[in-house]
């Protein structure tokens, strides 16, 4: 049965699932789970940045009150999956207690077990260590001629064309973008609560974007068999990417369970999030960019160097938007890393291209004003109709009238496009805006559909929700197909034993897991025609029967509608189940899926303090069809928070003679508070795309942040004349750029 | 770490009991003292609970008001008698923290507040205020928040109070508590500079307590005005704050009072600013040269030269904010 596009923005729009729980504080976070006999751990981290243990003495920790053990490299218990060789293209891992060896500061030496969390936090100030120490590197601006080209195949160049064609051009840019490391700081802390049910067993609450994932992680590392590694995350207290791999404290807090032989739940402080969970890198990068006089991009070239680890690689697309975004003959990249004595980084949202989306949409910016074009007009002489990287046609793309639609909204050609023209009061008034992009993509999935006679549908896949309202998007799909009511339809994921789904990342879930929902629910209707088709619909064809109001009935015959639960009574069938598996088809490879987004902002800037005010917010996403506005409004909301505080405030600033953060915490990190953000006006194209899946939604987590910076120092700049191409761009910096 | 908890019910009482032991310490709102002992930069064996204390009243006698060192700054800056005759003092208090720590922040508390610098709350660090003699870390680390007045080779160090910068604006009086009786000593007199003792950061004595602030009436009231920059709108500490009150016939300055934060071990008093500015019209260029004159003797550091421009800026600002006042 092929399934036509079903969205009608015309049918009502689910409230989140999930919500009343979440406001109540009935739903359930791992911290919150407790197990009879559970004990507590907390960490022991090196002051150290690079070099070994000498000594560890846990005597006076292990007399401490309620202390049960504490665990290091001296008594671990052993981990099979340790002595496997490293994944190709990576370092070999921080393997956690697994010699004395120190990588960064931060690392955890030492777990602390004990009855409760106040005798474990405070015997583990009881552990003394002591260290060989080694000379080490964390400064990246001071070691950026040690960058090496990525061991991850295909990420060092890339070439279009000629090489450095911008050299030749009429109109010339050059110009150089750093921006700081980033941490994701979700509320909910990290952690994990483990516990071995027997010497085969193990299950764990886990703060984490793939139950699968964890799953499969434990399950190697400990030599077991996958069904008896149960990981439960039903909710997640945010988490943009920073619960996308399995992280050393939860290896930990598990073998401490399996030493102890009692449920060990850590959770970390707010300062250890910031050492030992990733982080999005610091990263320079260079744009050259060649146009005509008439404003044709004639070449680009994209030079980036991110941060990573010594012991581990870590690598993302900071030069992948450059590769296609613009019809330009000739462009090319060069991607470093620069491996450093730190923790290693992990995807933060709208991973490597919102870095790289900085500096591009930044230099294009610079470009238009150097030619003395609109930046949006800019952008349309050069709009790429096909995918130049691929040479194949977008699945689909509405970028035009994205940029149209922001204009208009924001009164974009109302402004004065003079920098430092236009006033408000003492305030100069700027505009700016950007573009953002981010692979639609669409994996595998599994689905299983239970419909009973009680009339409820229950879907389940051992998807993880970090937020952005899963459940509520899969009960829509469900509710739009089977012609249900929300409140029928129950999705429950966050369980490993559920049928398997990729992690929450990269901006896929609904593509992937919401397919899978589709041909579940398509298989649903099949049996339930079957099961009618014995008793009521006799040499009917499927093309003759309709799903809607929670009944099967006939094409244009009202009468001959029956209810899901009565069929299944009328069968004395208690319930029917399918599972169905779906993923992506070879004929989507001839096309080049993303989803866009366009940004515009005003910002206001006040000359003589220097502070900036973002005061409005215009984002557009081309992600396909919007199966759920109120959720899909939210992440464009996050994302401009989160972009706020990309271009204004936040920064993790290190201490390189100590190679330790000096502002690993709430009060000196700044995050956005909602005193910097003003309404944030999300608009949609919400156009079907013919070729990612039976919805048409592309993913839109990622866009939502991609670009977004660019657009506020874009604004920046046509409020003061001050180009400023290091983030975040705070006051300090306003008053010591030179406007040009 | 064990330590006692203990409550004390009179003024008296609680300045016996702090004597008693060499290392008990007051906790008022708690929302410093304790930040500072889960992090081990303070390990006090004795906590004595002042919260119960009659100390909470704001009081009209006479030509000033007297707000007790209990009162919370939010009760402080939403007070009726503080709002007519000092807003200045609101402003700054609601310019600082958030609503929740105001909430359960004291007036003598936040007196008391220690520095926000990185290196004296990372005890794997150096720094002379919290472990003397073993260096300042911040002197050649990340200083961007740092001092720009009053520094020494010990500490760089700001004091990071809103609140106290007005007050020091608005020649305020502390009363505090000894076993010998009262004493009264002028706010700009109570926070010291770091000089050779960075680990004192203030003239309270061991053994004593705040009880009350005082304040002279003034006639500031339509001309006052609290600056503060910072990295986001809400909830940070202050790059650069100035407190500014002024007494104005017509366009011209008759009186004037200035106070800068984030920019010394104190709160700034910018006395010569404000002779300058005594019997001058109110115009810009008088706002610069005032600003100048605060200027003098300013040192920067390497991330905190921006200091240097910023706290000019904002003098002037605050002036214009201040005189453009109804
Ligand atoms: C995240 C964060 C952001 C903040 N931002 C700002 C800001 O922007 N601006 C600002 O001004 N402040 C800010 N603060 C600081 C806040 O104002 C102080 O923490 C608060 O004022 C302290 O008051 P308290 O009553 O809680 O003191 P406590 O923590 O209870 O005590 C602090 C110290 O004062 C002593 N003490 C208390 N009362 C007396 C007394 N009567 N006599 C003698 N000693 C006494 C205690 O012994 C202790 O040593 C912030 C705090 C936090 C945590």
């Amino acid at each position: 049965m092929e399934k036509q596009f079903f969205f009608d923005a015309d049918t009502p729009d689910p409230d989140r699932v999930d919500g009343r729980a979440k406001v109540t504080g009935s739903a359930r976070y791992f911290a919150e789970y407790t197990l009879p006999d559970m004990t507590y751990g907390v960490l022991v981290t090196s002051p150290v940045t690079k070099g070994r243990i000498k000594a560890l003495d846990t005597k006076a920790a292990e007399k401490a009150p309620g202390v049960i053990a504490v665990l290091s490299h001296l008594n671990k218990p052993s981990v099979p999956g340790y002595e496997a060789p490293p994944a190709e293209g990576r370092g070999p891992g921080m393997r956690i207690f697994y010699t004395d060896k120190i990588y960064f500061n931060g690392q955890p030496v030492a777990l602390v077990v004990a009855d409760s969390f106040e005798r474990a936090t405070y015997a583990a100030t009881l552990v003394r260590a002591q260290y060989e120490k080694e000379e080490f590197r964390t400064d990246f601006d001071a070691n950026l001629d040690k960058a090496v080209a990525p061991r991850a195949p295909g990420a060092a160049e890339y070439k279009r064309g000629n090489i450095d064609a911008y050299k030749n051009a009429e109109v010339q840019l050059e110009s150089e973008y750093f921006i700081p490391t980033e941490m994701h700081n979700p509320m909910e802390l990290h952690g994990i609560l483990a516990h071995w049910e027997s010497p085969e067993k193990v299950i764990m609450y886990a703060k984490t974007q793939g139950v699968k994932a964890t799953q499969q992680t434990v399950t190697n590392l400990f030599k077991l068999q996958a069904q008896n590694v149960q990981v439960f995350s039903e909710f997640v207290g945010g988490a943009f990417g920073i619960a996308l791999r399995t992280w050393p404290h939860e290896v930990a807090t598990v073998m401490a369970a399996k030493m102890v032989g009692k449920p060990v739940k850590l959770v970390l402080t707010r300062e250890q999030m910031f050492t030992m969970v990733g982080y999005r890198p610091q990263a320079k990068q260079k744009l050259g960019m060649g146009a005509t006089k008439a404003g044709i991009l004639t070449g680009i070239t994209h030079e980036a160097i991110g941060q990573t680890a010594t012991y581990d690689e870590f690598t993302e697309g900071i030069v992948n938007m450059t590769k296609f975004m613009y019809a330009c003959p000739n462009v090319n990249t060069r991607y470093k890393v620069l491996p450093l004595d730190v923790c290693v980084p992990i995807w933060m949202r709208g991973p490597g291209e919102a870095t790289g989306a900085f500096a591009l949409e930044s230099a294009m910016d610079e470009m238009a004003y150097r030619l003395g074009i609109d930046p949006v007009e800019f952008r349309i002489r050069n709009y790429a109709e096909t995918d130049p990287q691929r040479n194949q046609p977008f699945s689909s793309k509405y970028v035009k009238e994205a940029y149209q639609m922001g204009a208009d909204k924001i009164g974009w050609s109302k402004r004065n496009p003079v920098p430092g023209s236009m006033k408000n009061g003492d305030w100069q008034v700027g505009y700016g805006m950007s573009t953002g992009v981010f692979t639609a993509g669409r994996g595998g999935a599994t689905v299983r559909a239970v419909i009973s006679d009680d009339g409820m549908l229950l879907l389940q896949s051992a998807v993880s929700d970090i937020g952005p309202g899963t459940g509520t998007a899969m009960v829509k799909i469900a509710s739009d197909l089977m012609g249900m009511p929300f409140e029928k339809i129950r999705f429950e994921l966050g369980n490993s034993s559920l049928p398997p789904a990729p992690s929450q990342g990269g901006s896929s879930t609904l593509s992937t897991v919401g397919s899978a929902v589709n041909d579940a629910c398509l298989a649903l209707q099949e049996q339930l025609a079957i099961l009618a088709g014995q008793k009521t619909f006799a040499g009917k064809t499927k093309q003759d029967i309709v799903f809607s109001n929670g009944r099967i009935g006939l094409k244009n015959e009202p009468a001959s509608a029956i209810g899901y639960a009565e069929l299944l009574r009328q069968n004395n069938t208690p319930a029917v189940e399918v599972t169905k598996d779906s993923r992506q088809g070879e004929a989507a490879r001839k096309y080049s899926i993303y989803s866009f987004s366009i940004h515009f902002v005003e910002v206001n800037v006040h000359p003589a303090t220097g502070v900036v005010k973002v005061t409005k917010i215009v984002s557009v996403g081309d992600a396909g069809t919007i199966v759920s506005a109120k959720t899909a409004a939210s992440q464009m909301i996050g994302g401009a928070v989160g972009g706020i505080g990309m271009a204004l405030t936040e920064e993790a600033i290190m201490d390189h003679r100590f190679g330790r953060y000096v502002n690993h915490n709430f009060a000196d990190y700044h995050v956005p508070v909602h005193a910097d953000v003003p309404h944030v006006e999300s608009l949609f194209i919400n156009k079907p795309d013919p070729i990612i899946n039976p919805m048409g939604a592309k993913g839109m987590g990622e866009i939502a942040l991609i670009g977004f910076s660019a657009a506020v120092a874009n604004a920046v700049f046509h409020a003061t004349g001050k180009r400023i191409r290091s983030l975040p761009i705070t006051p300090d910096k306003i008053l010591q750029t030179k406007a040009v | 770490m064990n330590f006692e908890y203990v409550r004390a019910s009179t003024a008296a009482g609680a300045v016996s009991m702090l004597a008693k032991q060499s290392d008990a310490v007051f906790i008022a709102g708690g929302t410093n003292l304790v930040d500072l002992m889960k992090r081990g930069v303070v390990s006090p064996m004795r906590l004595i609970d002042i919260n119960t204390l009659p100390l909470k009243e704001i009081t009209l006698s006479g030509n000033k008001v007297t707000i007790g060192a209990l009162a919370l700054n939010s009760a402080v800056s939403e007070h009726p008698l503080v709002i007519k005759h000092f807003p200045l003092l609101s402003y700054a208090l609601k310019a600082g923290a958030s609503q929740q720590l105001r909430n359960m922040a004291t007036v003598g508390g936040n007196m008391m507040q220690r520095t926000r610098c990185s290196y004296f709350y990372d005890t794997v660090m150096p720094c002379n205020k919290r472990e003397p003699g073993t260096g300042c870390g911040a002197m050649q680390g990340i200083n961007r928040m740092h001092a720009i007045f009053g520094s020494s080779e010990n500490c760089i160090a700001v004091h990071p109070s809103d609140m106290c910068v007005a007050l020091a604006a608005l020649d305020a009086s502390v009363i505090i508590r000894g076993a010998k009786g009262d004493r009264k000593i002028l706010f700009t007199d109570f926070h010291r500079l770091p000089g050779n003792t960075p680990e004192k950061d203030n003239n309270l004595q061991p053994g004593e307590l705040i009880t009350h602030v005082e304040i002279p009436v003034n006639a500031f009231q339509q001309h006052a005005y609290y600056l503060k920059i910072r990295d986001r709108a809400s909830y940070a500490f202050a790059l650069v704050s100035v407190a500014a009150a002024l007494e104005m016939q017509g366009n011209k300055i008759s009186k004037a009072r200035l106070a800068m934060g984030g920019v010394a071990h104190k709160p700034w008093r910018l006395t010569e600013a404000e002779a300058f500015l005594k019997g001058k019209e109110a115009t810009e260029t008088n706002f610069k040269a005032a600003a100048a004159l605060a200027m003098q003797g300013a040192k920067a550091y390497e991330h905190n030269s921006f200091k240097l421009q910023m706290a000019p800026n904002a003098i002037a600002e605050a002036l214009k904010k201040a005189t453009s006042k109804a």
